[in-house]
This record gives C-alpha cells, structure tokens and sequence, in this order.
C-alpha cells in the first residue's frame, strides 16, 4: 500500500524537523562558543569557562524549577525576590547562631536547611494561592515578588545583611571551591540538571506534569490530581531556589534589595531559550541548561570583546529571546 | 433547472504525497441545497475548503457562474459570495452579535464607527432570518445554536449566493436543528445555494435536493435526494450492505448481578435525584435530548464532578466518591469530548495510551519499552490506522483517535465501560468496529453504559434505554419498548415521569 509508506515519510520528514527544532539551542550554543573563541581566545581557557559556569549555576538551578513551572502551563515571577529574602534570612538565622559556640560546620547546616524550608513554604504558598485559591500564577507570583523584596528590604532595614565573618571564612569554599578545578555550583547544577531530566522524562510525576500543561482537562479525566502536580511543582521550584542560594551566599557574604534582581527573568528566558513551550505541556531541560549557559556566555563574551559595549548586554540578550522563539515556532501557527 | 453557481472540476488535491482527492467533480446551483456526505477521511471537508478558497487545488478547474476562476484566499472568495460556516465558529466571543456581523467591514462616518447604522441593518438582517438574537448581546451570551445563527446571519449580510456548511447540526439538539432547516429553507427560496455536509442521513433526506457521495477521495455519485433512501446513500458511502451493522444482542441472563447501582443522585445544575441499576453483562442506554444532563450524571457517577446528594456502589458494595474510587472498583469513563478531554492531541500515541493508567507502567519510574510494546499492541488490537508510532495523535483520523481513546480507557481493565457518545464524528466503518467491541466486552462480563444521541444507534446495541429529560430520568425502556416513537417520548415530556400531558 503507497499510502502507508508515505504517511510514514510525511511523519518522518516531519519528526527530523521537530529533532532540529529540539537541536536549536545547543546549535545556538556551540556557534556562541565559536564566536566566543573568535573574539578572544581568552574565552576558551579553563579559568574563564569555569568562572561563566559557576556564575550560571544560580538562575540554571532556578530555571531547572522553572521548566516544571513552565510545563504545567504556569510561571513563577517571584524566584528572584524569594532568592534575595531567602537570602536575608540566611544571613541572619547564621549570624544569631554564631554566638551560641555552634560550630561553623553546624551552622552552615542549620542555614541551609532553614533556607530549604523557607523556599519549599514559600513555593507552597505560590502554589496554593493558584490551585485553591485559583488565582493566575502571573497574578500570584507577582503579588509574592513584590512581598518577598519588601522583605528583604525591611530586614536589612534599606541596607545590606552581612554575614559574620568567620562563619563566611568557612563557607566561601562552597562557592569558591570544587573538585578537580570544577566549581561546587557547576555541580550541584550538573546534578541538579540530571536529576531534572530524569524526573521530567522519566518518571510518572514527570509525565503527568507535561499532561497537565498540555490539557489540564483531559489529566483530569485521566484521573490525574491536577492540583497536587502543579503544588509540587511550586514546591520544587522553592527548593530550588533554595539551593541557589545556598550556592550563592558564599559568594558576597551578603544580602540587600538588589540581590537577586532580575532572576526570575534570566530564568525564564532560559526556560524559553530551550525550547520549553510558554503554553505548557512540552518542556526541555537540557534546552533550559544551554539556554543557561547561553545567557551568561553573552555576558562574558561581551567583556571580553569590549566592541560592544557592556551596557548592551540586556538588549542582546532580549533579541536572543525573540529569535529563539521566532525559531521554534510551529510552521502551523504561522498567518 | 438552475446553471450551477458554484463548480469544481476534476478537483484534486494532495498533501505531500499523500493524495486525498482524486478529480473530484462536484456543482452547486442557485437556490438548491445540496448534500456532501462520505466517511471520514473522505476528503469532504477539504473539497469544501478548497471551494471556499482555504486551500488551493493541487489540480482541477473552479468555476463560478461558469467561468473559471482563482480562489487564492477565502476573502475572494467572499467578495464572489462563497461563504463557508466552519464547525467552530469564527465569531469574537467578547464582541457584541452587530459588531460580529459587521466585523472586518464596519460602517463608518466621519472616521468613527456608526454603531447605531450597524446596529439597524443587524437588526434588519436578524429579522429577515426570524432569528430572536439580541444584536446587542455578547457573543459569550448566546447559545451554541444562536451563535449559528450570527454566523448565518454575518453571511447573509455579505450578499451570499453560496454558502457552505459544515456538520452545522452536531451541536444542535432537534429543535434547534428544525429551526436551522426553517433557515435554510428560505435562503434557498432566495436563491442561495447551500452545501450541507453532513453524517446523519436522515437530516440529509429531509433538507437536501441532491446528494453527492465521497469514498476515499473519489467522486461516487449525485442523485436527486427524493429517488434514494437513507440506506443507499450509507451503501454508496461505505461501498457495502449496512445491514449488519449491529451485533445481535445478548442479553445478560435474568439471573445476573447488579454490577453498579445509582440511588437519588443529585449533580447541583444538572442532574436531579437520579437512580438506576447496572447489570453483569447488559448493555444499558442513555437517551435524552442535549442538555438532558446524560453526560453530567455520568461524570457524576464516576466523580469527576461534585454532587450534592446520592449513592453510588459498586458490585462488591464499596461506595464511590471519586475518580480513583470509580478506577479502583473497575469503572472507567468515556469522554464524549475527545479533543478536549479525551486525548492530548499534541502528543504521539504513547503517553496518551497509559497516561490513566501510568502507575501499571511503574510506580515512580515509567517502563519505557513496556509502555512502547503495549502502544503497538493496541494498534493492533483495536487496528488503529497510524503512519507511525511516534506520530501525533492530532494527524490520526477522527475514528482512529476514538479506538486510541477506547484503547487508553481500557488499560485500566475495567469490569464497567461508561461510554458517552463513542461515535460521535466517526465513519461507519469504524463505528461498526466499535459496537462488535462493546458487544463482546459486555459478553465477556462487562457491563456497558452507552449515552448516544444517535437514537439507530441505542436501538440497535443496548439492552435497556434510560431515558432523561431536564436532568430526571423520565423512564426506562426494555425489549420490544425500545423504539423511536417511545424514546422521543419520553424524552420530550410526553410520557414518563413529570410528563406535560
């Protein structure tokens, strides 16, 4: 029968176009890194990848949270301000408990785990004001962006939280440090990629995920709790904030209102880079890693050319946004 | 006899390489309806949208008033009076029903919309149709059958001279639908000319003139609607006798156990105190009209809608409250809204096939190849049609999606099928296909519950008719009682419980 074999083509010559799609972003990537390595060949050394990595570690944590957010058909504005007053609260839960002749080693523990627990509750918080509460995530999450930087803010009573400083002696390794040259944040952003991929491709939470960002209905009738998928997925992009900031207060020691300022942004962009459908229901990790990697990269390529100027950097960025969604779009939806 | 307005000559069409039309010959003429029935898949709808110049022709000549011409897009086709009402509407669901009909082509003075001069010729177009629509309402306001008459109404307006409908009763419920033939009845007294597609035969035998048949792409045949009966036309369509279409029935023995009894339901809005019992092995049919709350009982049932009273129990005497409640004591349902809540249309075949029953694929992980193997099982089991395995469910046919449907709602073995209109929109054969199925399940020790609004279709498979009327059950119908006369009925109020006489 000719017509079997030919839909059979038409479906194949179809799917190879879906694989390039999907290829986009890591196309995309490997020709920055060319460019990059053109301009200056300063940009391929180690030190330099190194140090673009460990920079991307943070929003790539956040925004693997945010692939899940985005596959179930929602958005999580509130990332950056909930890093920032995470933050804060970090500093200070350490700073009180410094005085009380805990070892740093427990200190640090009793921060992260507080950090943890913070991100999670909040995230819940996000997630039951749009499930129970059913209130669009945009309306949600920027009533909470705006909550959590106000936070911040009144914590460090308009200025910055440090951290102690012996406390942040012993710490500043978890940023500064790693093994074999590669940072602590490159790998706990490795793993914490792996794991992504692993859930969202692999596991029935994963796949149920993707059902309710395709059609929230049709999970429904396939007996899928639609409401506790999307809470868990909050939930997780709260955790995963908080394990940005466990990677990121090392760094300066600090928090203030501008930390975290346009993370949530840079993470969704990521997100979108990738390849991750804005609609829901389709959503690509190792996309959101390159589109990561992609955004910093500019940054650091920009540095180092010094023929653009610095300042351009966001507007570069945005166009790479619009071209990345220009790219992927659907032959279909097209007028 | 008329000159054609409106033809196609040896119209084909191909998609790639796919060929779905081959040298379709096909003409409409001033003030005729004319019907274009086929099978699914029997490139009726893409004829039309090539004659609505939605798509260009791959081959073949189109002529209007017989002189070729070129459709390039639907807007010249318009300007030539061809207009083509698409199964979704095209109407801006927040705008008014005036501002709809004049979209596009507004009335303007001194630079600013002259609402009032829109507003007077809506209502003169309304009323020349005997359409009660309020030109001041909101689109979202109206009714599904209000919304047909706005687009109708939208085409009138613009000088229509032929105008093509696609499936313009699968939404409607009979009234609704007698008012639409009262519609077209006068636009043919005008001198429009009407092409009808259709699946129910006996709507194309009371409206239609001639009739043009599909099958596969190919021109069967046009005949003068008076000379052929209902079941010539499913002859010419499927190519075979249709007389064995149903299974015969097997009635479960008297003896046999209530498998799911439903006592005084009550979904608030919808379904009021509703009771009934199912049987081991029976076919059980829903009747009613549209709207009759058939489809909300049985979601209610299942759980997958709150109800305010009422007991459900299963045959081992667990109660049901919920979905998991339903999957668990062995009841699945059958959405009647395949797109939208049936499959996920984006997506290949797999995920779709286990997505209600993932957790027999792995607890916390998915068995990937378990999941693959049972995928090209059911297309061989249930003969799905589909190129490829990874294809989206969105390029199968309509009948192939509803045997995917079918195929997914049974993973979860159940020992009740609740089916709600498991033939909607599907070609014949694949209809038949699906009552063989539901016969041998019910056989096997299934029970069956079927809703369908396609009355030869109750007659023919269940071995009881529930009938609903306003959200009661009205009356229960068995053996030789089940007819239409009787099923009409009960349904309307004419006999049973709260009858108006």
């Amino acid at each position: 029968m000719p017509d079997t074999s030919h839909a059979a083509n038409r479906a194949s010559s179809a799917r190879r176009r879906a694989d390039f799609k999907a290829l986009g972003p890591f196309i995309a990537l490997a020709a920055l890194i060319v460019l990059g390595a053109v301009v200056n060949p300063v940009f391929l050394t180690p030190g330099n990848l190194i140090n673009v990595l460990t920079r991307t570690a943070f929003t790539g944590v956040i925004a693997i949270g945010g692939t899940f957010i985005i596959t179930t058909g929602g958005i999580d504005l509130s990332v950056g301000a909930l890093a920032a007053f995470v933050s804060g609260v970090m500093i200070i839960v350490m700073n009180a408990l410094t005085p009380e002749g805990l070892p740093p080693l427990m200190v640090v523990l009793l921060g992260t785990l507080t950090v943890m627990v913070i991100g999670a509750l909040a995230g819940l918080v996000n997630g039951l004001l749009i499930t129970r509460g059913r209130i669009e995530p945009f309306i949600v999450t920027l009533g909470t962006m705006g909550i959590f930087r106000s936070l911040v803010t009144y914590l460090a009573d308009g200025g910055t939280l440090s951290l102690n400083s012996q406390i942040r002696s012993f710490y500043r390794p978890v940023y500064y440090s790693g093994v074999l040259g590669i940072t602590y944040p490159i790998i706990v952003f490795a793993l914490v990629s792996v794991i992504g991929a692993i859930v969202l491709y692999r596991t029935r939470y994963g796949r149920y995920v993707t059902a309710t960002g395709a059609n929230e209905e049709v999970a429904r009738y396939s007996a899928i709790h639609v409401d506790r998928i999307k809470l868990a997925a909050y939930a997780l992009q709260g955790l995963c904030v908080g394990l940005a900031v466990f990677l990121y207060v090392p760094r300066l020691g600090s928090a203030s209102a501008t930390t975290g300022l346009g993370w949530e942004l840079e993470a969704i962009a990521a997100v979108i880079i990738g390849g991750t459908l804005m609609k829901g229901g389709s959503g690509r990790i190792w996309g959101t890693v390159s589109g990561a990697i992609i955004l910093a990269s500019i940054d650091n390529i920009l540095n180092l050319t010094g023929a653009i100027s610095v300042y351009l950097n966001s507007a570069i960025q945005g166009c790479i946004i619009i071209v990345a969604v220009l790219v992927q779009r659907d032959a279909k939806s097209r007028p | 006899m008329s000159a054609s307005v409106l033809a196609g000559q040896g119209i084909a069409k191909s998609f790639g390489p796919v060929q779905v039309l081959f040298g379709v010959d096909f003409a409409v003429r001033a003030g005729e309806v004319h019907a274009l029935v086929g099978e699914n898949g029997a490139g009726k709808s893409t004829l039309m949208k090539i004659l609505g110049g939605y798509q260009p022709a791959s081959a073949g000549t189109i002529l209007v008033d017989g002189k070729p011409v070129s459709l390039r897009d639907s807007e010249i086709a318009e300007r030539l009076g061809i207009v083509m009402i698409h199964q979704e509407f095209n109407l801006a669901e927040t705008m008014t029903v005036a501002e709809n009909i004049f979209l596009g082509r507004e009335i303007v003075r001194h630079c600013f919309i002259d609402r009032e001069a829109m507003r007077r010729a809506s209502v003169k177009v309304l009323a020349e149709l005997e359409c009660v629509v309020d030109s001041d309402a909101r689109i979202s306001e109206l009714s599904v059958s209000e919304k047909q008459m706005v687009e109708i109404a939208k085409a009138v307006s613009r000088d229509v001279r032929v105008l093509i409908m696609d499936e313009p009763t699968a939404v409607l419920t009979g009234a609704e639908t007698e008012v639409l033939f009262r519609l077209i009845r006068r636009l043919r007294s005008q001198g429009v000319g009407v092409v009808y597609i259709s699946h129910k035969l006996n709507e194309v035998k009371a409206i239609s003139d001639r009739v043009t048949v599909l099958r596969d792409g190919r021109f069967i045949a046009t005949e003068a609607t008076a000379a052929v009966t209902p079941d010539d036309i499913a002859r010419l369509m499927v190519g075979r006798d249709m007389s064995d279409m149903y299974p015969l029935h097997h009635l479960p023995p008297d003896d046999a156990p209530v498998v799911l009894a439903v006592d005084g339901l009550t979904v608030p809005g919808w379904v009021e105190r509703a009771s009934f019992e199912l049987r081991r092995g029976e076919i059980l049919g829903f009747a009613g009209l549209i709207g009759a709350g058939r489809t909300e009982l049985m979601e209610g049932v299942v759980g997958l809608r709150s109800r305010s009273a009422g007991q459900v129990t299963a045959g081992n005497g667990r109660s049901i409250r919920s979905y998991d409640d339903a999957i668990a004591a062995g009841v699945a349902y059958l959405t009647e809204d395949r797109k939208k809540r049936g499959l996920l249309v984006d997506k290949p075949l797999t995920p779709n096939l286990t997505l209600l029953a993932l957790g027999r694929y792995g607890k916390i992980f998915i068995d990937l190849a378990a999941e693959r193997a049972a995928t090209a099982k059911a297309i061989d089991t249930y003969q799905i049609k589909a190129g490829d395995i990874d294809m989206k469910v969105s390029s199968l046919s309509g009948g192939n999606q509803q045997k995917l449907l079918l195929a997914k709602t049974m993973q979860v073995e159940p020992k009740i099928l609740i089916v709600d209109e498991p033939t909607r929109g599907i070609d014949v054969g694949t209809k038949h296909q699906i009552y063989l199925f539901l016969d041998e399940f019910a056989q096997g020790g299934g029970s069956v519950i079927v809703i369908s609004s396609e009355m030869p279709e109750l007659i023919g498979l269940a071995h009881r008719v529930v009938v609903m009327r306003e959200g009661r059950v009205t009356g229960t119908l068995a053996g030789a009682e089940i007819d239409e006369t009787n099923i009409v009925r009960y349904a309307t109020g004419l006999s049973g419980v709260g009858a108006d006489a």
